[in-house]
């Protein structure tokens, strides 16, 4: 069997069988879902007002399964890539326990089910940005750019940076400046973030015919944008400190984990050779992780717990 | 083949009661929600 071909069915995934209650689990991407439903609250807090705890949660149940329909539709319309790929061959669908057709029911039931749901339990401004989302991860970047262009990560990366402006909408029924901050730090995090893993996974990339930034432009220009965009990055986690609504912990928060960013981008440009640029990559994805978890973790301690002058309790009880 | 049709049984009974649990959350989540969008306006009557 050459590299190419997509990988035998194994057995025990009989699709006669039909998919367990697990691999439907799988097919929702729950890490990725973690991540929406994190930076989603982390908007709905911020906002400005109050909003009932129970409509939160909600709301929030809302995006998380929204998130989870763009990850099984992304999964079904990817299955060829995915089983060439060693990160993503023991997904569901390429390995046979759950057919296309199947994920992309499942996928576009949950998609329509999450926004109208959103729609009636928060307002149909967070509805919108939901179902915007999920329509250009789907349609824009994984049908399109994904297979297209080396800058499929940059724009596609718009679908993960919404998330905390869909919470701000479910908490004030409106988009602001302030949520459009917070998108662009993951918009711009995006990049370095998913580079640093191409960096190490080239080869894997190259065999599916996905033409990440190293595939199709080389490692050495891959880490001058990495660089690039990291020198933009650190300085616009400092944005929501001069906007005012990130205060004292969150600009010593934002300004020390922005330095450590550039100098672990600044490492991975410089570390080419060898055994150490594939730790280099990697040091800069899990600091990346980490990064837009304290960044915004700062955010939600500040205004969770009324520091900066934000509200004592950002939640109301109102009954 | 006796195996097969067992996988396949226990499978479908966990999808199912995995649909019947999501269901009922469903239903809960739905009545709060409902009160709590109503407010205190679900005991007003009519004079």
């Amino acid at each position: 069997m050459s590299d190419t071909t997509v990988q035998a069915i194994p057995e025990k995934y009989d699709v006669a069988l039909g998919g367990d209650v697990a691999d439907y689990v799988a097919l929702l991407k729950p890490r990725v879902m973690f991540l929406v439903v994190f930076t989603a609250l982390v908007g709905l807090v911020a906002a400005p007002g109050t909003m009932h705890p129970v409509l939160a949660v909600a709301a929030l149940i809302c995006i998380a399964v929204g998130a989870g329909a763009s990850g099984a539709l992304n999964m079904w319309y990817d299955a060829d890539i995915d089983a060439r790929m060693a990160r993503t061959a023991a997904r569901p669908v390429p390995q046979g326990a759950i057919t296309p057709q199947e994920a992309l029911t499942f996928g576009s039931v949950l998609a329509g089910f999450s926004v109208i749901c959103l729609g009636l339990m928060a307002n149909w401004v967070a509805a919108a940005l939901l179902a915007f989302t999920i329509a250009f991860y789907v349609f824009v970047y994984t049908m399109w750019l994904k297979r297209a262009t080396p800058q499929n990560i940059v724009i596609g990366g718009a679908a993960g940076a919404l998330p905390p402006m869909i919470g701000w909408a479910a908490a004030t029924g409106t988009v602001s400046p302030e949520s459009f901050v917070l998108f662009l730090i993951i918009f711009m995090w995006t990049p370095p973030h998913f580079w640093a893993l191409a960096l190490t996974r080239a080869r894997d990339y190259e065999r599916a015919g996905v033409p990440m930034l190293p595939v199709t432009h080389g490692a050495d220009e891959t880490r001058r944008q990495i660089l690039i965009y990291s020198l933009i990055l650190a300085p616009l986690g400092m944005v929501p400190s001069v906007m005012g609504f990130g205060g004292m912990l969150y600009t010593v928060v934002a300004s020390i984990l922005g330095a450590f960013f550039v100098l672990f981008a600044v490492d991975c440009y410089r570390t080419r050779e060898g055994e150490a640029a594939d730790r280099a990559a990697k040091h800069l994805f899990a600091y990346s992780v980490l990064y837009l978890f304290l960044l915004f973790t700062a955010l939600l301690v500040e205004q969770g717990f009324g520091i900066n002058g934000g509200s004592v309790l950002p939640l109301s009880w109102p009954l | 083949m006796q195996d097969a049709e067992a996988e396949r049984k226990r499978r479908q009974r966990k999808r199912s009661m995995a649909i019947a649990w999501i269901l009922a959350a469903l239903v809960v989540l739905f009545f709060i929600v409902t009160i709590v969008r109503l407010g205190g306006h679900v005991l007003d009557r009519p004079a």
